[in-house]
């Protein structure tokens, strides 16, 4: 996992993904099986559906040492519980306009729809989630305040997390 | 019914009544002072209210919508409560402050109010008096602070929501909140830090104010509660102004109305989802 790190950037940013399980999940498993080359710094959570995705869920990850959030799952019109991703547009899209009214950077939250046979997709919101994070820089809204529970892919990457 | 709730003359300016005697009834008054809103005495939480009998509420025509809500939202049947409503010609932001209501001292919510007739109510009184003086700053408040860089935005919130001192204040005022079990009191797992730290104040100031996205009423309650003055009210707003602009919605005293968050269209904008 660690071989596509960017060894000569000083900072590595850490994303969190939360996909829901019967579209953008299916498409970055097949950007697996593809053997698709990308940045390694995404974690996925899977959820059920988009709709499943409470807003807390992303505070969370940027409370717990997230530098970045993806946010993916069905076009609309396939989600597999039929409207849970009209729900979820709405939801985020007052949640985009708090956040960002709050002073978060825009880059930190990426939003995108990626379907199961869109792994090539998933590729590109990966790699262009994580560039702009990797411009953005560490967040570090609450300096000296990570919890020590992200976890972490690694012993190195764990000493890497406790110098922040 | 067997208990009105309204306003009455008190000590330090007017406060809440209930009233289950007639006679007591002719203490009842309005005027510009009358700024809190009542309906949060209706929801089912508050059973010390309950417990006086079928209830009355005295409201202005913002508060209606708080009424509105309720019954939208299930927490309360339009036949059990009987709603008297006040022509409003505006309040002022601090009724304790005892001062006349003038562009200096009007609520920022009244300018431009649309809700001076209280259609919900089955009893209206009062003449229909002047409109609220002119002046709100809010708005341009907004557009001041989207103006300014992310991190200068960002070190401005986290300097008012570093002075919140997590009381719930705001919670406790608010018509529309009445979860019986708020997400913020939960600790397994524990999704809002409950102590006063800037990670727990962003956490909850995003989620009461995400749960209040186009469900918010403007009655500013959840402002004047504030006992560390966070301006909570430009939060609530900034969101109303997302309902209004993305999903044509606007504060209503129409319970059939459903709320943005409750609904949806297939063709809602989405440019920020790639």
């Amino acid at each position: 996992m660690h071989a596509t790190l960017d060894k000569e950037s000083p900072f590595e940013p850490r994303l969190t993904a939360f996909v829901c399980n019967w579209c953008t999940y299916t498409g970055a498993d097949l950007a697996g099986t593809s053997r698709l080359q990308m940045d390694a710094n995404v974690r996925i959570v899977r959820l059920p559906c988009t709709g499943r995705i409470d807003p807390l869920f992303i505070v969370k990850a940027f409370e717990r040492g997230a530098d970045g959030v993806i946010v993916s799952g069905c076009h609309p019109a396939d989600c597999h519980y039929t409207s849970g991703n009209y729900h979820a547009r709405r939801r985020f899209a007052f949640f985009k306009e708090l956040v960002e009214f709050l002073g978060l950077p825009e880059g930190r939250i990426t939003f995108s729809w990626v379907s199961a046979s869109e792994g090539q997709k998933w590729r590109e919101v990966v790699n262009d989630a994580t560039a702009r994070v990797r411009a953005l820089g560490p967040f570090a809204a609450y300096p000296g305040t990570a919890l020590p529970s992200f976890p972490a892919a690694s012993p190195a990457d764990a000493a890497k997390g406790a110098a922040r | 019914m067997q208990v009105v709730i309204g306003w009455e003359e008190g000590p330090r300016g007017v406060r809440p009544a209930f009233v289950t005697d007639p006679a007591s009834a002719r203490g009842l008054v309005f005027d510009e002072r009358c700024t809190q809103n009542l309906v949060p005495y209706l929801s089912p939480r508050r059973t010390h209210v309950a417990r006086l009998g079928r209830p009355a509420v005295v409201v202005k025509g913002c508060d209606a919508r708080a009424v509105a809500g309720l019954v939208r939202e299930t927490q309360l049947k339009r036949e059990d409560v009987v709603v008297i409503g006040v022509r409003c010609g505006g309040v002022v932001a601090d009724p304790t402050s005892l001062e006349a209501l003038s562009p200096a001292t009007v609520s920022d919510r009244c300018p431009g109010c649309t809700a001076r007739e209280p259609h919900l109510a089955d009893h209206v009184v009062g003449e229909m008096p002047p409109p609220p003086p002119a002046g709100s700053r809010r708005d341009a408040r907004i557009a001041e602070l989207e103006k300014m860089e992310p991190a200068a935005r960002w070190a401005f919130w986290q300097e008012e929501l570093g002075r919140c001192v997590r009381c719930h204040a705001c919670r406790e005022a608010c018509p529309m909140c009445f979860c019986e079990r708020c997400v913020a009191d939960k600790t397994q797992p524990q999704w809002v830090e409950s102590s006063p730290h800037p990670r727990g104040n962003f956490a909850w100031h995003v989620t009461r104010a995400l749960h209040q996205a186009g469900r918010c009423i403007d009655c500013g309650e959840c402002e004047r509660a504030c006992p560390v003055d966070i301006p909570l009210g430009l939060l609530n707003r900034k969101l109303a102004q997302v309902a209004s602009e993305q999903f044509g919605h606007v504060p209503t005293d129409d319970p059939a109305v459903p709320s943005p968050v409750g609904a949806f269209k297939k063709d809602d904008p989405q440019e920020f989802i790639l």
